[in-house]
């Protein structure tokens, strides 16, 4: 055995050396972080990756005006958010699919959902050739996802994008691996829309099993990063991940059957018909978006609060913090957030009241 | 202590010396450590066992055979199975065995028989053992940014041309079996080539001299001679690094694709077991956790059997030499 353990030995040796300085410089930055944190509140958050760079961006410039707290905010999917929320490890989790109530029901100190920010599910797609203005009818995307349609010329997507070259191309789709609230907001709708999604009891839910040629992935930027180093590959990211990468998206048919491209007026036009829906826990699922300029898949994202913190200034912060979120943060000026859609002004006066009876 | 017995033996003028209480102490200490480091490797390898089964129980209690033999991993309605992650193993594996073997195998003859000055040889091989230091984590992108651009076009074309070849029957999207293949080759390459000239550097050099001396050519010798006599380790080397094939975890879990398909398609995603493990372990919830152990053990069991074949095939290799 000694000739077996020869090859690995000048690698074991400089991986331990890795490990060696990696620990110290974790250890490190342990302890810096422990002495600005001393004194002062330490709030973490986990969960949607979809609204992670909006959140992200909160806290940036919420901390550059409270010094004294700071608020981290870990992006690992919805459903591990709100798993990490129910094993009580997070002060908040964000999440893209509403709260169950069963899931309300386990948690003693009590549970409020804020409506937090909305934005677009876009379909991205990377075509050689440099195809950038596909349309998608409802039928044939459902279709696509549902493992029917398989080649990029199929005569359906032709029969949509006259004049447009489609090669003679699988389609790799590309899902997500975790359970994930984008994913719950896309098969709801697909299985609002789709007769065949339907049939096949596909079904709805934040990890759903599908065709087993689909790629699967974790977190949007997973997806979105997954299908720029692919050829021919299809899936559906929050609009800002695609942006972010410059993937191009597909223009889909919504209800009214017109085709309408991602932007902040077909996201606001599908919020406005439907703000007045949400239930006490201000929660709604958008399955279809109704009117003829709307983009017909859209989703709310959530924060989810415990409904009495042991810490007095936890509670404040969080109050100051989201608050802050649901009225400043709602028009932040950056590019790569511009696909996250403001909220309506009845959704954030709800959102407040909620806020308000956090103890 | 007992009275020593070598004391009587030994004249008073020499200047050889029974062995002190010291040395007992020190070989008594020694013998003792090395009995309990071999316990302890034991104990480890069956606790880790007993550990992971007991948290899979309840999954094999459930799940059954069928755990093995099914091919949905659908964690919203509970439903587990792992047949395409143990398809996407063994054949990925077996890929890059393929390669990896027949390129180690070759860099193996070339620096033991003598094409390359000594000194040269040790630099050569050093370089090859150094593969087996880059992370994995590198391997994968170096995959991702390099092996999947550079195979795109021969790909692209093999599907074209060959595509009612059910080896090419797919189109390359991007991170599929075959780029998974080749960077897994790439890091068995060490293993296998560094035992192989182990076990070449031991063909008694007497073997050699009879060989040229009946007039053989090189390759002959090598051919006919050399490589059939260290068969044996050579062997070994393929099973080890095909088990070290099976176990890659990071760069697979970026490059294979995680599609839980059973294809033939060289270029079409795929799983693995060890991916399934790493990408699904981190947030699983109670129920996916035993289901995840029972894959665990499905994995043991698959990299313990060619361990053991391996570990078997080296010692008779070692004893015939």
């Amino acid at each position: 055995m000694n000739a077996g353990c020869k090859p690995g030995a000048p690698g074991r040796a400089l991986a331990g050396l890795i490990t060696v300085l990696g620990l110290a410089a974790a250890l490190a930055a342990q302890g810096a972080r422990a002495e600005t944190v001393q004194g002062s509140t330490w709030l973490q958050g986990a969960g949607s990756t979809f609204a992670a760079p909006l959140y992200q961006a909160w806290i940036e410039a919420w901390q550059g005006r409270h010094k004294g707290s700071s608020l981290t905010y870990e992006a690992i999917g919805s459903g591990a958010g709100i798993n990490r929320f129910l094993a009580d490890t997070v002060d908040f989790a964000g999440s893209d699919a509403p709260i169950k109530d069963e899931q309300i029901a386990r948690i003693g100190r009590g549970v409020v959902s804020v409506p937090a920010t909305a934005g677009m599910i876009v379909l991205a797609y990377s075509l050689p050739g440099g195809i950038d203005d596909l349309k998608l009818p409802r039928d044939v995307y459902a279709a696509i996802f549902a493992g029917d349609i398989t080649r990029w010329n199929d005569p359906r997507i032709e029969a949509a994008n006259p004049g447009v070259k489609l090669p003679d191309l699988g389609i790799a789709v590309v899902t997500r691996m975790d359970a994930s609230g984008t994913t719950f907001a896309f098969t709801s709708h697909l299985n609002a829309i789709s007769a065949l999604w339907r049939e096949r009891g596909l079904g709805v839910g934040t990890s759903v099993d599908w065709p087993g040629s689909a790629m699967q992935v974790k977190g949007n930027e997973g997806v979105a990063q997954r299908i720029k180093i692919s050829s021919g590959a299809i899936g559906y990211v929050e609009y800002g991940f695609a942006k972010r990468l410059n993937l191009p998206v597909a223009a889909l048919e919504n209800r009214a059957g017109k085709f309408v491209r991602p932007s902040a007026e077909a996201g606001t036009a599908a919020l406005s018909e439907t703000a007045d829906t949400m239930d006490e826990r201000l929660r709604i699922s958008i399955a279809d978006a109704p009117g003829a300029g709307a983009y017909p898949i859209v989703t709310y994202s959530w924060l989810l609060l415990y409904g009495h913190y042991d810490d007095e200034i936890k509670a404040s912060t969080l109050r100051d913090f989201v608050g802050w979120g649901l009225t400043a943060g709602q028009s932040m000026q950056r590019d790569d957030l511009s696909g996250y859609i403001p909220l309506p002004a009845n959704v954030v006066a709800k959102g407040q009241q909620a806020l308000a009876t956090i103890r | 202590m007992a009275p020593n017995p070598f004391a009587a033996a030994v004249d008073a003028g020499s200047i050889s010396g029974p062995p002190a209480a010291y040395d007992y102490l020190s070989d008594r200490v020694f013998r003792i450590l090395a009995y309990a480091g071999a316990g302890a490797v034991v104990v480890l390898v069956a606790y880790i066992v007993w550990e992971i089964g007991g948290q899979a129980a309840p999954a094999v209690a459930k799940y059954g055979i069928g755990f093995l033999t099914s091919t949905t991993w659908d964690v919203g309605n509970e439903k587990f199975g792992i047949l395409p992650q143990i398809w996407g193993t063994l054949y990925s594996s077996l890929l890059a065995l393929l390669i990896g073997g027949f390129f180690g195998l070759f860099v193996a003859i070339f620096l033991t028989q003598g094409f390359l000055p000594p000194k040269l040889a040790i630099v050569f091989r050093t370089i090859v053992e150094l593969l087996a230091a880059i992370p994995s984590v590198v391997y994968g992108l170096w995959g991702i940014y390099v092996v999947i651009p550079a195979l795109r076009p021969i790909a692209d074309w093999l599907h074209e041309t060959l595509g009612f070849i059910p080896f090419f029957s797919t189109s390359l999207s991007g991170p599929g079996l075959m780029p998974a293949a080749l960077v897994l080759a790439i890091m068995i390459l060490p293993t296998v080539a560094a035992i192989s000239q182990d076990a070449l550097h031991l063909v008694p050099f007497k073997v050699k001299e009879a060989a040229y001396g009946m007039g053989t050519t090189r390759w002959e010798a090598i051919l006919k001679v050399f490589l059939p006599t260290a068969s044996r380790g050579i062997f070994g080397s393929m099973v080890l690094g095909f088990g070290r094939a099976l176990g890659e975890t990071m760069a697979l879990a970026m490059l294979i694709g995680n599609a839980n398909q059973i294809t033939l398609s060289l270029f079409s995603p795929a799983n693995t077991l060890a991916s399934l493990l790493a990408s699904n372990f981190p947030e699983a919830g109670a129920v996916e956790i035993r289901a995840l152990m029972y894959a665990a053990i499905a994995l043991l069991a698959i990299t313990l059997i060619v361990n053991v074949v391996g570990l078997f095939v080296m010692t008779v290799a070692v004893k015939k030499q």
